[in-house]
């Protein structure tokens, strides 16, 4: 019992992060349709700079709020650069181009950093709580991510410009009737989704070392939590995160190998396709033809 | 009294398709103007056109500003509130957060006028917290009207406010229409199916067939036309 507790804590710290990947993918899935496929490789990018930072001695937390302006302002020119040029492209075409974001950051933080595994500080140190059945590090994570939600929430629920955001997600053409700069809007989405990613690659980092591939991995986990919460909800891209991160820990505990708790995800992504394509919070997407 | 929209020889296009041939069209200051024709004739168009969601030619004069080669964000920003076909409701977002979307553009707290709107249609206010998609067709409508008229708008332009709705809803509805549009001084370009409702409310009319102007003139001399008469009143 004592194994599956430890095990259910820190599911969750990774489901955390998960979590916070899985909902920069749902943002901009629901701004435009897309979905983004740079997000972890972006996300990586990002802690690459937050690495530079507190090699140049700034403080941690310093260097986390540095690392999120940059990659909110970075998120928002590659929207304005390479996103809206295929804004009205086929979908595919859309895709493609995320996917060619993926190969050229991953190429360009390989060329600019080199493949070695990296050492990244934890903000937290890794001392055992409540009888050793979590780590003040996974506490940690998950309550930065927690924090990052809470104030997600409350920018969209109660500011103009969160409102104005879900509007132009919405309806972008009864956004501008309103006088709300959809473009605008969107490049912001994709600011925030960056820094979203960014918060998750700065606490994944001192877990799994950091190099170009560290995010390949919690992608495709943040995919499937974002895929089995719904595609369409950010609360369900949130609870989804969390299932795959416990689901993903006590599967690699009990039932596989470690080395093969990826599938893990794999095996998700087709149950929630085959049996509920709309995961747990979606809508149904129903076009008019 | 000058106009506060005029369009001169407006031609509007859907890619290479003319849809509008050159229409002369005026609201005056404080006026309630009606388009009216047979589904297709280019009203919807011609509303759309003055929102910069089309491309136009010829001038379209607002204010004694030209809208053309403006966004629809900046021609909202500058007093064109439009409720659009089908009402272009937020529908996932609850009445209030309608209501606030329309106050936007407004640099002041938009409580205030908020509250006006809760006065004019107390129906919104008892559904304020609910999902705008849970209402009913004239109730969404009315959360259309008064969602643009959180804008404070100088011009108010309305596509077909009766479509899909009972008679009894749409008498209602042209009648908080006609009082906000006296207690608000706020114009009105208006495209309405319900001819003889419209022309009793406004005071200058235009018919549109395939993209012309085929009669203009005060509504009450449209509403004598016999020809007009027999082909949209009916009678």
């Amino acid at each position: 019992m004592h194994l599956f507790l430890q095990q259910v804590f820190s599911g969750l710290a990774s489901g955390a992060i998960y979590a916070s990947l899985a909902l920069a993918l749902v943002m901009i899935y629901r701004a435009t349709d897309l979905v983004n496929f740079a997000q972890g490789e972006m996300a990586m990018f990002s802690t690459y700079i937050a690495w530079m930072l507190v090699n140049a001695a700034v403080p941690f937390w310093a260097a986390f709020a540095l690392t999120l302006i940059v990659s909110f302002i970075g998120g928002m020119v590659i929207e304005r650069v390479v996103v809206r040029p295929v804004e009205n492209a086929p979908v595919l075409a859309a895709v493609v181009v995320t996917i060619g974001l993926l190969l050229i950051f991953n190429a360009l933080a390989g060329w600019l950093f080199t493949y070695t595994l990296q050492e990244f500080p934890s903000p937290f140190p890794d001392r055992p709580l409540f009888g050793a059945l979590m780590t003040t590090r996974d506490l940690g994570v998950i309550a930065v991510t927690l924090i990052m939600l809470a104030l997600l929430f409350a920018f969209f629920r109660f500011t103009a410009t969160g409102l104005a955001m879900r509007a132009a997600a919405q309806n972008p053409a009864s956004a501008r009737l309103c006088g709300i700069r959809v473009g605008r809007m969107l490049a912001i989405g994709w600011g925030l989704a960056a820094a979203i990613g960014a918060t998750a690659g700065i606490m994944v980092a001192p877990i799994l070392f950091l190099d170009p591939e560290m995010m390949s991995g919690v992608l495709l986990y943040a995919f499937t939590g974002a895929l089995l919460g719904g595609i369409t909800s950010p609360v369900g891209a949130v609870i989804g995160g969390l299932i795959v991160g416990v689901t993903e820990n006590l599967v690699g505990t009990y039932l596989i190998a470690s080395q093969l708790k990826l599938t893990v995800a794999l095996i998700l992504i087709v149950i929630v396709l085959a049996f509920r394509p709309n995961g747990l919070f979606g809508t149904a997407i129903v076009r008019r033809v | 009294m000058a106009p506060i929209l005029h369009l001169h020889a407006v031609k509007a296009f859907y890619g290479a398709f003319e849809a509008l041939h050159g229409i002369d069209v005026a609201v005056e200051d404080g006026g309630m103007t009606v388009l009216l024709g047979a589904n297709g004739a280019g009203k919807t168009t011609t509303l759309r056109a003055v929102c910069g969601m089309v491309r136009s030619e010829g001038a379209i004069v607002f204010a004694g500003e030209a809208l053309q080669r403006r966004s629809t964000e900046e021609i909202a920003a500058m007093g064109v509130a439009h409720v659009p076909e089908g009402r272009g409701t937020f529908v996932g977002l609850t009445v209030e957060e309608n209501l606030r979307l329309g106050g936007y553009t407004r640099a002041s707290k938009p409580h205030d006028a908020m509250a006006r709107m809760y006065g004019y249609f107390p129906i919104l206010a008892d559904r304020r917290r609910q999902q705008a998609g849970a209402l009913s067709g004239g109730e969404q409508q009315m959360l259309a009207i008064a969602r643009a008229l959180m804008m404070a708008p100088r011009l108010l332009v309305l596509d077909e406010p009766s479509f899909g709705l009972a008679p009894r809803v749409v008498e209602a509805i042209f009648a908080i229409i006609d009082r906000i549009r006296r207690e608000q001084r706020v114009s009105v370009l208006l495209v309405e199916q319900n001819a003889s409702l419209a022309l009793e409310l406004a005071d200058h009319a235009y018919l549109i067939e395939t993209g012309y102007v085929v009669a203009s003139g005060s509504a009450k001399a449209l509403a004598d036309d016999p020809q007009i008469r027999r082909s949209y009143l009916g009678y």
